[in-house]
C-alpha cells in the first residue's frame, strides 16, 4: 500500500499556515457548501461517511452529533480535544502546528451541525505552546476573512473559537475530564450517565471531537461520504495518520487509507528495525494498547482488526521495541506515567497504578519474588473496570499484556535476579530519585 | 516545631504572606480582561488567568493564588487545588532555564535518560531541583507528544527535538 497525502495534501507547502495558502489549495470552500446544507444533512452526510473517532475509543462521529438533543434548555457545546497526551502519539500536534485551518474549517462545520451556540474551545494540551500561538494567529486570519464570527458568509450562522490551553494532565484528554477542565476546575473525570451529549460543559449537551476527525469533516463535504469509504474497508474507512516511533529507522507521522498492514508500515515504509536488531513487541495504539509479538503483527491497523487481535487501534501510536529493551523495564516506565496521571478520584486506579509501578520497579531490580508476575495479574484485576474512566484499563494493557507474553522474561528477572543478557540499560537504577 | 518543609512556599506557617501583595501589570490586565470576555463563567477563566500569572512571575506563589481567587470570586482553596492538579502549573521558583527531558518510552528508547543522568551530573543538581544560581531547573516530564522525533527536550516553552548528550551540551552553551 502506498502512503497517501489526503489530510497530510498542505502540511509540505511552504507558509502552509496561513489562510492564503490554505484557500489557494481549496481550503473553506467545504463551509460554503456545507452552510448551503440543513445542518441535519451534513450531520447525515458525515454518518454515510462512516467515519470513527480518531481519538482513541473509534466511536462513530455522525452517530455522535445526532445523540446532542433538539430544543436542549441550554445552549449547546462543541469542544475540540487537542490534549493529545497518549505515549506515541504526536499526530495532532502535525495538523495543528502545520496545517491549522483545516482544523478550524473542519470545527465550523461540526459546530453548524450540531447547532453549536457562537463560541467554541480547542482544548490544546498546554505543553503545545506553539501550536497554540499558530492557531491563535491562524484565528484571527480567518476572523478577518469573515470565516468566524457573527453571520458567517450571510448565513446568519455565528461561531468563533477559542484556544483553550491545559496545563500538563493526561486526563483531561478522557471527554469528561476535559470538560471539567475547560470550566476551570480539576481535571477528574465524571460519572456517565449523564453523558456530554445530554450534559456536558457548562451543563449544556456537549461534543468532544478529537483533532485528526474534525480534519476530515471538510474533506468528507468537499468529496462526498462515498469517496471517503473508497479509503480503507467497510465500517474501518476514510485517511488515516499513524504514528510510528521507538526502535524504528525512520520514525515519524504516515498517512495510509485506514488499514494499513503493520508489518508492512514497520518494515517497508519506516525502514524496519534500528541497528538491524530483532523485533520483540510493538504496541500498536498507545501506551494503553496491550503490546503485540512479533508474530501477531500480520494484520491490518483498523479498529476492528487490532481489536480482533486482543488489543486495540486507540490513537494509532504505534511503539516499536526491538530485542534491546527489557520488557519489564519498558511496563515500569509505562506504569510509572500511569500512575503519575491518574487523577486521584477513585481508590482502586489511584493506589493500584502505584502498586503496579513499584512491583515491576522492584522485579527490574532484581529484587522480584516468586509470586509477582502472578501479582501483578491479580492486582490488575482489581483496577481493570473499577473506576470512573478508563485510565485504570489503560494502565494495565501493557501490564497485563507483557505478564502473558514475557511471562519467561519476568521469571527470569525474579530467577536470576538480572535482566535478559541481550537487553541495553536504558535507564541507571542508580540514579537519585527525584525529591517531590 | 521545627520547619518540616524548608522548600515549601506552602507551608502553613507562611501562608499566606500578607506583607507581599502581588498584582498584575497593566499589559496583563488588558488580556486578563480580554480573558474574561472568551467564558461564559469566571471560574473557566482560572486556567488562562493561572497561565497569565505564571508567565509574569514564573511561579504561581501563595500570593498569586490569593490575588487570582480575588479575581474570579474563587476561594485559594479551590484555586490552589486547580494548581496542585496541574503539573505546568510551578509551586515553586525555577531557574530562567526550565530543562524538562521526557524519559517516557519511546523517548526512553532513545536513550532520554542518558541526557537526563547527564544535565543533573553536569549541572550538580538533584533530579527535580534548580542550581544554586537559579539557572537552571531540571526535571524529568511524562510524554511530551514529539515521540517521532524523541528525544525531546523542552526549555521554557520550545520544544528541542532529535537530541543526544553532545546536542544537549551545545544547547546549554546557548542557554546563558
Amino acid at each position: 500500500m502506498d502512503p497517501i497525502k489526503v489530510l497530510t495534501a498542505n502540511i509540505d507547502k511552504p507558509n502552509s499556515t496561513s489562510i492564503d495558502v490554505y484557500i489557494d489549495g481549496g481550503g473553506y470552500k467545504a463551509i460554503e457548501t456545507a452552510l448551503k446544507m440543513k445542518p441535519e444533512e451534513v450531520t447525515q452526510l458525515v454518518k454515510d461517511s462512516e467515519m470513527r473517532g480518531r481519538g482513541g475509543a473509534g466511536f462513530p462521529t455522525g452517530m455522535k452529533w445526532s445523540f446532542v438533543p433538539k430544543n436542549a434548555p441550554k445552549p449547546t457545546w462543541l469542544l475540540c480535544n487537542a490534549d493529545e497526551s497518549e505515549p506515541g502519539t504526536f499526530k495532532d500536534r502535525v495538523i495543528m502546528e502545520k496545517d491549522p485551518h483545516l482544523l478550524i474549517e473542519g470545527m465550523i462545520i461540526a459546530g453548524y451541525a450540531i447547532g453549536s451556540n457562537p463560541m467554541s474551545y480547542i482544548y490544546i494540551r498546554g505543553e503545545f505552546y506553539y501550536g497554540a500561538t499558530v492557531l491563535d494567529k491562524a484565528l484571527d486570519e480567518a476572523r478577518a476573512k469573515g470565516y468566524l464570527g457573527k453571520n458567517i458568509l450571510g448565513s446568519g450562522f455565528d461561531f468563533d473559537i477559542t484556544v483553550a490551553r491545559g496545563a500538563g494532565a493526561y486526563i483531561c484528554g478522557e471527554e469528561t475530564g476535559l470538560i471539567e477542565s475547560v470550566e476551570g476546575h480539576r481535571g477528574q473525570p465524571r460519572v456517565k450517565p449523564p453523558f456530554p451529549a445530554v450534559i456536558g460543559v457548562f451543563g449544556g449537551p456537549t461534543v468532544v471531537n478529537n483533532v485528526e476527525t474534525l480534519a476530515c469533516v471538510p474533506l468528507i463535504i468537499n468529496n462526498g461520504a462515498d469517496w471517503f469509504k473508497s479509503f480503507g474497508s467497510p465500517k474501518n474507512t476514510g485517511p488515516k495518520l499513524y504514528c510510528v516511533s521507538g526502535c524504528v529507522r525512520k520514525p515519524g507521522v504516515y498517512e495510509f487509507p485506514m488499514g494499513i498492514n503493520l508489518k508492512e508500515l514497520i518494515y517497508d515504509h519506516c525502514g524496519g528495525i534500528l541497528g538491524d536488531r530483532k523485533l520483540k513487541a510493538v504496541i500498536p495504539g498507545g501506551a494503553s494498547a496491550p503490546m503485540l509479538l512479533p508474530d501477531e503483527i500480520d494484520l491490518p491497523l483498523n479498529f476492528d482488526a487490532v481489536m480482533k487481535a486482543g488489543s486495540m487501534l486507540g490513537s494509532a501510536g504505534i511503539i516499536v521495541l526491538d530485542d534491546s529493551v527489557c520488557i519489564v523495564d519498558a511496563v515500569w516506565r509505562l506504569s510509572k506515567f500511569f500512575a503519575h496521571e491518574s487523577c486521584g478520584q477513585c481508590t482502586p486506579c489511584r493506589e493500584g497504578t502505584n502498586w503496579l509501578e513499584s512491583v515491576l520497579d522492584r522485579i527490574e531490580r532484581g529484587e522480584g519474588r516468586p509470586q509477582d508476575a502472578d501479582l501483578l495479574l491479580s492486582m490488575s484485576d482489581n483496577i481493570g473496570g473499577k473506576s470512573l474512566c478508563a485510565l485504570g484499563d489503560a494502565a494495565i494493557g501493557p501490564v497485563i499484556s507483557s505478564v502473558k507474553k514475557f511471562r519467561d522474561e519476568y521469571l527470569h528477572h525474579i530467577e536470576h535476579k538480572s535482566c535478559l543478557p541481550e537487553t541495553v540499560r536504558y535507564r541507571r537504577l542508580d540514579a537519585p530519585v527525584a525529591a517531590h | 516545631m521545627a520547619d518540616l518543609h524548608p522548600d515549601n512556599p506552602y507551608a502553613p506557617d507562611r501562608f499566606p504572606d500578607a506583607s507581599k501583595p502581588v498584582e498584575f501589570p497593566p499589559e496583563a490586565k488588558k488580556k486578563f480582561d480580554y480573558i474574561l470576555t472568551r467564558y461564559p463563567t469566571k471560574e473557566a477563566c482560572l486556567l488562562p488567568t493561572l497561565h497569565l500569572a505564571q508567565e509574569i512571575w514564573g511561579w504561581i506563589s501563595p500570593e498569586a493564588v490569593l490575588y487570582i481567587g480575588g479575581l474570579l470570586d474563587l476561594s485559594p482553596a479551590t484555586v490552589f487545588g486547580v494548581v496542585s492538579f496541574y503539573n505546568m502549573y510551578n509551586q515553586k521558583p525555577v531557574g530562567k532555564y526550565h530543562l524538562q527531558v521526557c524519559t517516557n518510552l519511546s523517548c526512553m528508547v532513545r536513550r532520554a535518560y542518558d541526557i537526563y543522568d547527564h544535565l543533573c551530573e553536569k549541572l550538580d543538581v538533584n533530579p527535580g531541583a534548580t542550581t544554586k544560581d537559579g539557572r537552571y531547573t531540571v526535571v524529568e516530564v511524562e510524554c511530551l507528544g514529539s515521540c517521532g522525533t524523541a528525544p525531546v527536550v523542552q526549555v521554557n516553552n520550545d520544544y528541542h527535538e532529535n537530541m543526544d548528550v553532545s546536542k544537549m551540551d551545545t544547547l546549554l552553551a546557548e542557554l546563558k
